[in-house]
């Protein structure tokens, strides 16, 4: 699509720059898969996250956490891995659906009560949630949500929804007018200008919303262990925290939870970024 | 082409859409019927053995009973959560030293007919000590714990009898051997050695105090400057340094031996004797088996509490959950049997129970919580060189003191009531304005279509954001735990904003931990999004090799529980074993001591900080990128525009408005981010490094539990916060403002 080659040096200068970042983003986590594979545990005064050697390296850790060779106790953390898909995907669907409307009209019409909607959104973003948990239990409690996962669902889709919103809002205003306004001279009504064109232009904003939304419920676990009440519908980061104890920590099985709670999120953005994240608004503008 | 493709991806969502459904309502609401319900916070061998203990007792009484492992950080809030509201345990096993909490939220009641008097002398007298506050029982002891001193039978040949023949065994284990490693900078751990030298913690109030305490805190760093022990060592560290042989003796309580290959040789023993002083006494937990309110009243509950202290229920915790249980019963038998087989996990439990008999259990009072900050910070700073113990403990103590000063009285309610008559007033006024307003009908009557897309939203975010945080910002009024609040209208925020009577830019006054916070918030901003901007851009360039694998490893600390990462920084950061000194070392850098100064423990904090937010950032510029037409920039390019002038004068004010909500949000975020600065350097030095946030978190939790004072302190935040948007958004111009406002 661009004419212009890059010159070799400055595709190496790139890709060393890129090398760095990668080195800085993946050398705690190797720290972090060493670990989870070291029987003896990580920390030592070495520069390197390498085993210390063939007898040190064990699954032991992977199996403890998956509960292999226990079947009850693997069909448990099957369902819990089941239970935290589903609730950050609904999660991420939640939040993008409520979400999505408002910022379109947030971004397209002028109505009573904008300016101060928009300004409240971000002050709710300005509070810390200093203990928090209790008052949003009384709250599901007395919506009789406590327990069950639309509830967590609810909650963690509504703490996505303001950044969803500002995010999806700066889409929309990026995208031009024109477009929905000759859909509309076509004969479009506005919900249609609103669902065929501006929604597919916004695809990748959409997309980054969702990964945000899907991630802050993929790694929570106080409101999770705080609203739900039993074991079966926990969800994978509650299991996690419980291997840390008042006393001590189990880091071997914390980091193998981690490592493990890590790879779908890596495999589901490496399945969806050729999607979601190549240019697919570039057609969609050009009409 | 493209249709099919939306098409295709409409069906996939219709079909995740319909499985969640059916996942998220299907078998959620089938309630059993409800028997006895106990909670607990353990896992493991513990869990299992109480999984057995528990389902005799089904079968033996004919009763159903739930059980739930919570985690111990939810523990209490979940209790304090539902008990109050009906929906909590009958039964719960926490550690004793937690009753007060417990009493103070009223989520126990006394054990009753689940320890009656003739089944006293069946537990270790200590423990039913443990379980007694003010004459009453609250619980029905099920095991201690404490800590003990494991030896290295390859490297002793006995338990050593006394610290400094320990000590003195430097030099004679070879190189880099350590004689003792011990958590050094936590008070828990430091009280063994306290309470030999006869001083203590707690006595009602800060008693960390006097000679005996300056004796204490002059040998532990003697033990770190002599090379005895370990600086800065972690329960991690203290596990890999024992196990792979460079440790002679460890102190650490029986959690550490389920982290121990079976093969390891090493042996427990009680603590040793400090020379002409006496034995070192380490604290003493005990872990009960509390009723709440409800479960009192019923038999069932009481009979199950009862039964999980049995002998029978002792013999399963002890082999199978390797506890330390307090039933007696117990060790007669098993001081008759002897069995072979399991010899040794059978002598460390002995261990562990003779170290306990000269333990000292833990208080109970809620007043207990807050001695344990000043206390290590003040044990940090003597074993860094920093004071004097005799310098250090006065300043710990007067800490204390003032986090412990009584609430102020009851003041006349007027000037909140004046304000807040104010601000309503204000509103009203502007509301009325706005509705008089020529026009104001017609532009009403424009704004329904709008209101259709927006209604849901507001409806979701007022009910599940908005009420929540205005419980929240109510009880900043209010002085005392959130279970007995006592109105004191805007004492907390006048004690704040007057930096509680000390000078305005003091140790941990509000002002200065402003500034802190907002240097914090501006290097991590910065920096996230330079990084992320320089990451976007690079990564959208035609034609780049590897452009997928790069994407994929770059989102990766956002990927990963930050627990665990922002953990694994603060090991990298550790002065004797941390991998960033060993780098400066194959450098030739002396190693640095990170967390002793502010401007290391800072850079610290950011270095982990930057490196779990960078990734957002990255991919927010990526989504932005993708919606910036081509043809603009290929037209930038025609019109002779440099890369650098495209970028700065096309693609930048294109990026904006997407850019700038990331910006103005990803600020607000850092601002109020403790969790690095909790978990990487923890406030040190002195809690010099604390933001705002935190502070506000240990008002909440590490502090007396003064909700309000913490509540005050959010809604300062807040404030500030609010205002900082606004001046930005004037700074910032028209497109800020839009995207601020």
């Amino acid at each position: 699509m661009n004419e212009r080659k890059p010159g070799l040096l400055e595709t190496i200068l790139v890709h060393t720059v890129l090398v760095a970042a990668v080195a800085y983003a993946l050398y705690p986590v190797l720290w972090v898969v060493t670990l989870a594979l070291s029987k003896t545990g990580g920390t030592e005064a070495r520069v390197l996250p390498l085993p210390r050697g063939a007898e040190d390296l064990t699954l032991d850790n992977f199996r403890l956490v998956t509960g292999v060779g226990d079947p009850e106790k693997g069909w448990l953390f099957a369902r819990q891995l089941v239970n935290s898909l589903v609730v950050s995907c609904a999660t991420a669907l939640t939040a993008v659906a409520i979400a999505t409307p408002a910022a379109y009209a947030l971004a397209r019409f002028d109505f009573v009560g904008k300016r101060t909607g928009l300004r409240g959104m971000l002050l709710t973003q300005m509070f810390p949630g200093v203990a928090s948990a209790v008052p949003l239990y009384l709250i599901l409690d007395a919506l009789h949500l406590l327990d069950t996962r639309s509830g967590l669902v609810l909650v963690y889709a509504a703490t996505a929804v303001p950044f969803a919103i500002f995010q999806l809002r700066g889409a929309f205003l990026a995208i031009p007018v024109d477009l929905e306004e000759a859909a509309m001279v076509d004969g479009a009504t506005r919900v249609q200008a609103f669902l065929k064109v501006a929604l597919p232009a916004a695809r990748p904003a959409i997309a980054v919303t969702a990964l945000f939304a899907f991630m802050s419920a993929w790694n929570e676990f106080i409101l999770a262990a705080t609203l739900l009440g039993r074991e079966s519908a926990f969800t994978l980061p509650v299991v996690l925290q419980s291997y840390v104890g008042e006393y001590s920590t189990q880091w071997g099985a914390f980091a193998a939870g981690a490592v493990l709670v890590s790879v779908p999120v890596m495999a589901l953005f490496y399945v969806a970024q050729r999607q979601l994240l190549s240019g697919l608004t570039a057609g969609g503008v050009k009409g | 082409m493209e249709r099919s493709r939306a098409g295709r991806a409409l069906h996939a969502l219709l079909a995740v859409l319909a499985i969640v459904a059916t996942i998220l309502f299907a078998p959620a609401c089938s309630e059993p019927p409800r028997g006895v319900v106990l909670w607990h916070p353990y896992r493991g061998g513990e869990e299992a053995a109480l999984k057995k203990v528990v389902a005799r007792f089904e079968a033996e009484r004919g009763v159903k009973v739930t059980t739930l492992a919570v985690p111990y950080e939810a523990y209490l809030s979940k209790l304090e959560a539902a008990i109050p509201r009906g929906n909590g345990p009958d039964v719960f096993i926490g550690p004793h030293n937690r009753l007060g909490e417990y009493l103070l939220h009223k989520l126990v009641a006394p054990v009753g007919d689940a320890l009656p008097d003739e089944d006293v002398p069946a537990y270790e007298p200590v423990t039913v000590d443990a379980v007694t506050h003010e004459g009453v029982r609250w619980a029905v002891p099920l095991a201690s714990k404490c800590v003990a001193l494991y030896w290295d039978t390859r490297l002793l040949s006995e338990p050593p009898r006394t610290l400094e023949e320990l000590a003195a065994k430097k030099g004679a284990l070879g190189a880099g051997v350590w004689p003792l490693a011990y958590e050094s900078h936590s008070a828990y751990y430091h009280a063994a050695l306290l309470h030999a030298y006869g001083g203590a913690l707690f006595d009602g109030g800060f008693a960390m105090i006097g000679p005996a305490a300056e004796r204490s805190l002059e040998k532990a760093r003697e033990l770190v400057t002599s090379g005895a022990a370990p600086d800065e060592a972690s329960g991690d560290l203290l596990k890999t340094l024992f196990s792979t042989g460079k440790v002679a003796a460890v102190i650490s309580g029986p959690w550490l031996a389920a982290d121990l290959s079976d093969d390891l040789p090493y042996a427990v023993a009680p603590l040793p004797e400090i020379e002409g002083v006496g034995r070192m006494r380490p604290f003493l937990t005990v872990d009960g088996a509390f009723l709440s309110p409800d479960g009192a009243k019923r038999e069932d509950a009481r009979a199950l509490a009862r039964a999980l202290g049995s002998s029978e229920s002792a013999r399963e915790r002890a082999e199978t959950g390797k506890q330390v249980v307090a039933t007696r019963a117990y060790w007669a038998r098993a001081d008759g049997e002897r069995p072979a087989a399991d010899d040794r996990h059978a002598a460390l439990l002995r261990a562990f129970r003779d170290a306990s008999a000269d333990a000292i259990p833990m208080p109970v009072s809620t007043a207990m919580n807050p001695v344990w900050v000043p206390a290590e910070q003040a044990i940090r700073k003597v074993l860094r060189g920093d004071a004097t113990p005799k310098d250090a403990l006065a300043e710990a103590k007067a800490r204390y003191d003032d986090v412990m000063r009584p609430p102020p009285p009851s003041p006349s309610p007027a000037p909140l009531v004046i304000m807040i008559g104010l601000g309503l007033l204000a509103a009203a006024v502007a509301i009325v304005r706005r509705v008089r307003a020529p026009g104001f009908r017609r532009e009403l009557e424009a704004s329904k279509p709008a209101y259709k897309y927006v209604a849901h939203a507001a409806i979701t975010i007022f009910v599940l954001v908005v009420l929540p945080l205005l419980a929240g910002a109510v009880t900043s009024f209010f002085a005392g735990t959130r279970d007995d609040p006592r109105f004191v209208g805007l004492a907390n925020y006048v004690d704040i904003l007057t930096a509680r009577g000390k000078p305005l830019l003091s140790h941990g006054s509000f002002y200065l931990t402003l500034l802190v916070t907002v240097a914090w918030t501006v290097v991590n901003v910065t920096l996230h999004v330079a990084i992320g901007l320089a990451l976007g851009v690079a990564l959208a360039r035609p034609m780049l090799r590897l452009r997928a694998v790069y994407r994929v490893l770059l989102i990766l600390p956002w990927a990963v529980p930050s627990y665990v990462t922002a953990l694994a920084w603060k090991g990298m950061f550790h002065r004797q074993f941390g991998a960033i000194n060993a780098l400066l070392a194959t450098l030739g850098v002396e190693p640095i001591s990170w967390f002793s100064k502010f401007s290391t423990a800072f850079t610290a904090n950011v270095a982990t900080n930057v490196w779990l937010g960078f990734p957002f950032m990255m991919v927010v510029v990526m989504g932005a990128l993708t919606s910036i037409p081509k043809d603009v920039l290929e037209a930038a390019e025609v019109d002779g525009a440099t890369r650098w002038q495209a970028f700065r004068l096309v693609t930048l004010p294109l990026l904006k408005p997407t850019l700038l909500p990331a910006v103005v949000l990803g600020s607000v975020w850092t601002f109020n981010m403790f969790n690095v600065v909790f978990l990487v350097s923890g406030g040190e030095p002195d809690g010099t490094t604390d933001i705002l946030v935190s502070e506000a978190y240990r008002w909440a939790f590490a502090r007396n539990s003064q909700f309000g004072y913490a509540a005050a302190y959010a809604v300062i935040i807040f404030g500030l916060l609010a205002i900082m948007s606004r001046v930005l958004g004037r700074v910032g111009g028209g497109e800020a403002k839009e995207a601020a406002s």
